[in-house]
Formats: C-alpha cells, structure tokens, sequence
C-alpha cells in the first residue's frame, strides 16, 4: 500500500474515532456548565456565563448518594463474579466428569436458561425474592449466582471438555481429595476461560439496571439505578446533576479498561466465539 | 473417581443448583403458570385459560410495540453489521496504530444501556434544537435515536468478532487467490466472506437478540414517548406489570409469547447460517 494511502486510511480511522469518542467528551465538558445552558447548546464550551465549576457534581454526589451506589454496585459485581467463578466451574467440572443421565439433564438445564429473557421471569422472581428475604445485597448476589449459572457453567463446561482427566485420576491415585485436585489441578488450567466468564459476568452486573432496581431498589441503589432515580416524577430532570454523575459513572470504567482493555477484548472474543 | 465426584455433591454441585432453582427454574415455571391465572400477588391467582393471551393480542400497545421492535432490530442488525464489518476490514491488518482505533472504537460497549441512554438523550436533543424540536416531538426521532445509540455500541463489539473472523482467514488461500488474479472485490465475495461465516453468524445472533431485548436504553433515552409509540416489547411487557392496574396477568401472558419469538427466532437463525457455514 502507498504512503499516501495509508496516511489517507489513517486519517479516517482517526475521524471515525474521534466520533465514537465526541459523545463522551461532549458530556465531560457540558458537566461543567449550568442546566439551562446545557438542554439549548450542548455543542458550545462552558464560557464565564455557563461555567459552575464542580457545583453539579457536589450537589449531585449528594442528592443520588453516589459513592454509596458505587459501594454497592462494586459490592454486588465483586462478590457475584468470585462465587459465580468458584460455584460454577466446580459444577461444570462435575458435569463434564460424572457420565450419568443427571449430569446430562443438568448441563441442558443450564444452557436452557441461557435462552430465557428476564421479562420472562421478572415478576415472579422479585415476588419470590421477597418472599424468601433474598431482597438484601446477599440475596441479591445468590440470584446473581443463579441467574448467570447459565452461561458460565456452559462455558466452562466446554473448556474442560478439552483437559484431558488422565492428571486428575493421578492426583486420586496419589490420594488428592477431590477439593484438592480442584484448587490444584482444575482452576489454575481454567484460567483463560476465568478471564472470559469474569468480563461477561462483570460487565452485566455492573450495568444491570431492572433486576437491582426491582429487588432492592428501594433501600441499595447501584450505580444505573441512582442515575434513573434523577429523572423526577415527571420524567423532568436536571441536566446539570445527570451529566455530572454520568461521567463519575464513566470514569472508573474508562479506567478500569485502559488498564484491562487486552483481558477486556479476549473475554468478550471467546466469550462471543463459544456462547 | 466417579465415586468421589458423586459424594462431594453438595459441595460442587448443590450451591449452584439451589442458586439456579430459586433464581431461575422455579420463577420461570411459576412464570408460564401464572400466564394462565389472573393475579395482582402470586398467592391470589386463579385459573383463566388463556384469556390473557387472547387479551395481549388485543392489545393495541402490545401489537405496536412488536411491530416497533421488529423494525428496530431488523434497522440495527443491517447497520451495525454493516459499519462493524466495514471497519473490521480496514483494521484487520496488523499495522501500528489500528490496535489503538480498535480500543477506541469498542470502548462504548462497556457503558451499560442507562448510562448510554441519557448520554445520547442530550446530544441528539441539541441535535434536534437547531430545527427546534425534542426527542421526544415525534416516534421517529426515539427511534433514529435508538438506532444511533445501539450503533454506538455494539459496532465495536461485533468489529472485533469480525476481524478475529478475517485474521483466521489462512494467508495462503488468500495468496493463491491473489495469484490467480482476483479483483479485491472478488476477494472479498468468494474468499473471505464464505470463510468468515462463523463470524457472520455469531454477530447475526448477537445483535438480533440484543436488539430485540433491549430495555434500558428504551428506558432511559425515551421512556416510550411520546405516548407510547417508543416503546420495545421489553418496556410494553415492564409496564403492564408495574403500571396497569389488573394487567399482572396479561403482562405475563405477554412475556411468554416474548420468550417464544426469541427462541424462535434465535433457533432459525442459527440454522439458516449454520448451513451456509464452510469448512475453514
């Protein structure tokens, strides 16, 4: 290819970047201005008659709770992505070991779930969730765990498909408990596939928006659901709040994937490739 | 070994199936059950038949809100695939640089649908200020604005599907083509595409379902209005749940027939590509 083309090539790649990236940008800078300058003329830079410093953010902080929220959605995702990780794998491994009938019914079970949309269970698994007192943020989590079994004991179970059992039955031999050969054997080779169910799992909880807002919404907001909760009763909102607390939500995942972006990409690659 | 498996059950398996049952299994049984019942709790239901279908496909909302979202999968399924595929041949080749457009471009696809929505609620609202109307002034805008919106996503998603698909392409193939002198156009036709038909497919299935279960976005960009001529399924079935007196029932009898079309259309598809898959 010709210098000129590449540099061409190059220049548009960098136009078409520049798009995907104006969005955030446009919200970053119009954060800073007063809400009636902002619903008028979004495309305009703060200049000394709309710019209110850190006015938006202060009084938005305030209003939705947002580092509480942040508190909590890091609390849900951690703890839902460790024990889905843990729980999960160790069911796959089971399945994919265990030649019985049951093992069978379980592995299409799981995967069946996969193809059930939330509405379908919405109403009743909130009324359950009461029901059971699963509307605290240990409940919420178990229904996590549940609701993503589909998926990652799918994928995992066609991971370890692949790893020959000849190491385990060894391990047995050696006398190695099952837990043992677990932890020794089974997870340090589920690695890259850890990486794969983590981002999937990760990325859903963290951006969940019903299931958090139906379960516990009224006592544990998460990050999405504060941010609906500055839409006033009559879908009226701030725009000055909102675009503050918009980008306070952007910027730890912006951070998060400047530093994870190649395990990012590789999970939701071979989390597409295999799902 | 088997023996061993079997009595550490409650250890491996137990916790998982107990998360799964009560989560999933038992609110989606209780789920096709209540679709039959008329209901406002689960404990006050009785037995309708299936009045509550009859009732959601006289349902004008319903009706719309299928019609609606069939329209938006079928607009976003040709567009992002489009620009997706577009981009992941430009950026298919290892040069410098284009590992930075790909981080770039796919970055939007971590932002959840809430957070997505009212980004893009303030940029096309002063968008649509310089002819003086809103967002939420006609059907049409919710719905080029969901389009916008749902491309900002999953075009950076469904490009690294695609080139992950074209770099499997096998240099040499490509070479002896090359050889024989095929236009880049014929290359692209008879080469790469019939080899890349995995890719296809995963990305046809991708963005079919997730268009088509797209709520928070719905939500947070336009809420339905005006009216509710922008609502999806999703937000319609949402709100005969939670803002219709007496509709519990027939919100479920709806979810049902959701949860049918989806593994209907998720089930043809698959079988559609799959056929036209070769060996790579």
């Amino acid at each position: 290819m010709g210098k000129a083309n590449r540099i061409g090539k190059n220049i548009l790649l960098a136009l078409i970047s520049a798009v995907f990236i104006s969005p955030i940008v446009i919200v970053f800078f119009n954060s800073f201005k007063s809400k009636l300058f902002i619903n008028n003329e979004p495309f305009v830079l703060p200049d000394r008659e709309s710019f209110v410093g850190m006015a938006n953010y202060i009084e938005g902080v305030k209003k939705i709770e947002f580092f509480r929220a942040f508190a909590i959605s890091l609390t849900i995702t951690v703890c839902a992505v460790s024990l889905i990780i843990i729980l999960t794998s160790m069911t796959a491994w089971y399945i994919v070991r265990v030649k019985s009938k049951f093992a069978n019914i379980l592995y299409f079970m799981f995967a069946f779930s996969m193809m059930v949309p939330f509405q379908m269970v919405m109403f009743t698994l909130v009324k359950i969730s009461n029901m059971l007192n699963l509307d605290n943020l240990p409940g919420i989590v178990c229904i996590y765990v549940g609701f993503g079994s589909g998926l990652s004991v799918f994928m995992f179970t066609g991971f370890i498909k692949s790893i020959p059992v000849s190491l385990e039955e060894a391990a047995m031999m050696d006398g190695c408990s099952i837990m043992g050969i677990y932890g020794k054997i089974i997870l340090p080779v589920l690695k890259p596939i850890v990486v794969t169910v983590s981002v999937l799992n990760a990325m859903w909880i963290w951006n969940d928006y019903l299931l958090p807002y139906l379960v516990i919404g009224s006592e544990y907001r998460t990050i999405p659901v504060a941010i609906q909760y500055l839409r006033g009763g009559y879908g009226s909102i701030d725009l000055g709040l909102m675009l503050a607390m918009l980008v306070l939500a952007i910027i730890p995942i912006i951070i998060f994937y400047v530093f994870c972006q190649k395990w990012i990409i590789k999970g939701v690659l071979s989390g597409a490739v295999k799902g | 070994m088997q023996k061993a498996f079997r009595k550490n059950f409650s250890i491996l398996v137990l916790p998982t199936l107990a998360a799964y049952v009560i989560a999933f299994l038992i609110p989606f049984v209780l789920g096709i059950y209540l679709s039959f019942t008329k209901f406002t709790t689960v404990t006050d239901a009785r037995w309708i038949g299936l009045k509550n279908y009859a009732m959601a496909f006289r349902d004008k909302d319903f009706l719309s809100s299928l019609f609606f979202t069939v329209k938006f999968t079928v607009v976003n399924v040709v567009t992002v695939n489009l620009a997706a595929f577009a981009l992941a041949n430009v950026l298919s080749q290892t040069e410098k640089g284009t590992n930075f457009f790909r981080t770039v471009i796919f970055m939007p696809n971590l932002l959840g649908g809430i957070v997505l929505g009212y980004i893009w609620q303030v940029i096309i609202n002063g968008v649509l200020a310089f002819a003086r109307t809103t967002l939420t002034a006609g059907a049409k805008y919710g719905f080029w604005g969901m389009v916008v919106a749902m491309n900002w996503q999953m075009i950076g998603y469904m490009m690294i599907i695609y080139i992950a698909g074209i770099q499997n392409v096998s240099e040499d193939v490509k070479e002896a083509a090359m050889i024989d002198g095929v236009s880049k156009f014929q290359m692209l036709r008879k080469i790469i595409l019939p080899l890349i038909m995995p890719s296809i497919t995963i990305c046809m299935f991708m963005t079919i379902t997730n268009s088509f279960k797209m709520f928070d976005l719905n939500l947070a960009l336009t809420a339905g209005l005006p009216g509710k001529s922008t609502s999806m399924i999703t937000l319609d079935i949402y709100n005969s749940f939670y803002n219709r007196m007496g509709y519990e029932g027939v919100g479920q009898a709806k979810a049902v027939v959701f949860f049918f079309i989806l593994a209907a259309i998720s089930v043809t598809q698959l079988m559609l590509t799959r056929k036209r898959e070769v060996e790579n």
